[in-house]
């Protein structure tokens, strides 16, 4: 990718950090953590990669995306926000009684996002769905669904692999926000789901490493992905959780936490351009 | 003799017909094809059928992904797995974005039959009457199955039907109008109401009949909706006969019982017994007998009726 594009990407990536950081201040609640890792693929995809128009939300011929790890709204409503679908002050209304922006995305009530997810393990199965119905109407839109380390530990995520490989969904792209941290700890602790590129391959995936802090890993993990056919592509991103912000990287104490008014200058400080 | 038709075998011809109507049907079964009936839109349509496998769960999030790109998918499976096994998934992932999912449940409450208690879904009314937006029924014959199947695809939202494995009477004929949220008197009388659904609607017209010849006029309503509740229709019979039996193979706890109990409590408070499976698990043996060994059969709820008389102010 071009010097000047990975600039204006890492650019981006930073407000969308930013927007993470006001919005779950503001609620005085919500999970920074996994939304700070996500950060550069969710730039990368909404801003390069996936075909979706903020004037036009729910045009059908649109590429679909899906958080299926849903309490990781902060970073999925920054990026609809940043990208224009909806005002960016908005976001210091998150997790508030009279707010559109739920606690885990709500697709009724927030323009961009397509599918409701909270409840783990569930989003990917819904991401099938969208592509096989993609394939039924041989369109060309794709599917994207990001899925957490931890949350690969719910078996629906098994069963929705098994379904992907079988009906060749090669239009649809998990991504695995591999941070390796859960609420209860170290994933490799807690009951450890790793390895997840052989495991996925022995489903049938095509599977795909990157760094989910290097836009060049990211561009080359995303193009693998759509040159794959006849299988869908899992892409299993390292992640730092908490990223950009110096005491929350790597601390499982940011999964499901808001900073204070302390903590929150010391992290607007961080993110400075 | 009416003909014998499970509502299982009319859930699977009225697909097929669905499908040469709508090219945006599609069906989704979990290994049950044969037995939930889906088989014939397989056969039908074999490009838009998906078997899933044994994975309820993944089925009923693959038919979201499915609606939500303008499908309408009919995701089928046992009573059981569909409200027991997927609720979660069915509250989170159909119920709360409002998906427009038809759900085609078999083999529910006790005339499962020899399969026994793990298969006899006793509990799906209640469930899934508690999912916000959620409509809930269960047809009484083929020709109510057919005409439900149909009434569900052409309304936008979440559907939960279910239907029977056993071979039931047809009571209707061609001329029977099926509206969704609209119970249907069958029988008119003044001094207890029978409100039922599914197999019980056929028992509950033979306690009519037996009821009769002990001097007891008893309506008969036939609610195969139990979400939304035909309010309306529910406070009428009260009303009208000051007491009411309701009817129903699925557990006494929060079913149709539990509905028209909450209408009535709150309106005209008039007796309300709840005939159900009492609050206990099922078991192996043949479907009929098995309705009369649960108390389920038109005797029983004969007796039930006349308990609901006595206690008549």
């Amino acid at each position: 990718m071009e010097q000047n594009r990975i600039a204006e990407l890492k650019e981006i990536a930073r407000q969308i950090r930013v927007g993470i950081i006001e919005a779950v201040y503001s609620a005085k609640s919500g999970h920074p953590g996994g939304s700070l890792s996500m950060a550069d693929i969710l730039t990368y995809m909404y801003y390069e990669e996936m075909n979706v128009d903020p004037a036009n939300p729910a045009d059908p011929k649109r590429d679909r995306f899906v958080l299926s790890k849903g309490h990781c709204s902060p970073v999925l409503y920054s990026t609809l926000a940043h990208k224009g679908f909806f005002p960016v002050e908005d976001l210091k209304t998150f997790r508030k009684s009279d707010s559109y922006l739920q606690g885990h995305p709500d697709l009724k009530k927030v323009p961009g996002v397509d599918m409701s997810s909270g409840s783990l393990g569930q989003g990917l199965s819904v991401a099938c769905g969208m592509a096989l119905s993609a394939k039924l109407d041989k369109a060309d839109n794709r599917v994207y669904a990001v899925l957490g380390d931890g949350e690969s530990e719910e078996g629906q995520i098994w069963e929705a692999a098994m379904f992907a490989a079988h009906y060749n969904l090669d239009n649809l792209c998990a991504i695995l926000d591999w941070n390796g941290l859960q609420i209860d700890g170290p994933v490799a602790e807690v009951i450890g789901p790793a390895p997840f590129d052989t495991k996925f391959e022995a489903f049938g995936w095509n599977v795909v490493m990157a760094d989910a802090h290097d836009f060049d890993s990211i561009e080359a993990a995303f193009a693998n992905a759509k040159s794959t056919k006849g299988k869908p592509t899992i892409i299993i991103a390292k992640s730092i959780k908490g990223k950009g912000v110096s005491f929350m990287e790597n601390n499982v104490a940011w999964h499901g936490a808001a900073p204070n008014a302390e903590q929150y200058e010391i992290a607007i400080n961080d993110l400075k351009a | 003799m009416a003909d014998m038709i499970a509502t299982r075998d009319a859930y699977g011809k009225a697909l097929v017909e669905l499908g040469a109507e709508k090219d945006n049907i599609v069906v989704l079964d979990a290994d049950l094809a044969a037995a939930t009936k889906t088989g014939m839109f397989k056969k039908a349509y074999p490009d838009r059928f998906f078997d899933c496998g044994i994975a309820e769960n993944n089925m009923m999030g693959v038919a979201v992904g499915l609606s939500l790109t303008g499908k309408i998918p009919f995701a089928s499976t046992f009573a059981m797995f569909a409200a027991g096994r997927s609720f979660d998934q069915v509250r989170n992932s159909i119920g709360y974005p409002h998906a427009n999912v038809k759900i085609g449940a078999t083999h529910g409450g006790i005339t499962v039959g020899e399969d026994g208690a793990t298969h006899q879904c006793n509990e799906d009314f209640a469930l899934m009457r508690t999912i916000p937006g959620m409509t809930v029924m269960c047809a009484a014959d083929a020709v109510e199955a057919r005409l439900m199947v149909k009434a569900a695809a052409e309304m936008e939202g979440p559907v939960y039907m279910r239907f029977g494995r056993m071979a039931v009477p047809t009571l209707f004929d061609d001329d029977y109008k099926f509206e969704i949220g609209r119970g249907v008197r069958l029988v008119e009388g003044d001094d207890v109401s029978i409100i039922a659904n599914g197999v019980e609607v056929s028992e509950a017209l033979q306690a009519a009949e037996m009821l009769k010849a002990e001097g007891i006029n008893a309506s008969v309503v036939n609610m195969a909706t139990i979400k939304p509740i035909d309010r309306e229709l529910v406070i009428e019979e009260a009303k009208r006969c000051g007491c009411i039996v309701t009817c129903e193979e699925h557990s006494v706890i929060g079913g149709l019982g539990g509905a028209v109990a909450e209408v009535v409590c709150e309106t005209v408070p008039v007796p309300v017994l709840r005939l159900g499976v009492e609050d206990c698990f099922g078991r192996s043996g043949p479907a009929k007998e098995l309705l009369s060994l649960f108390g389920l059969d038109a005797k029983a709820i004969c007796a039930k009726a006349k308990e609901a008389v006595a206690l008549k102010k």
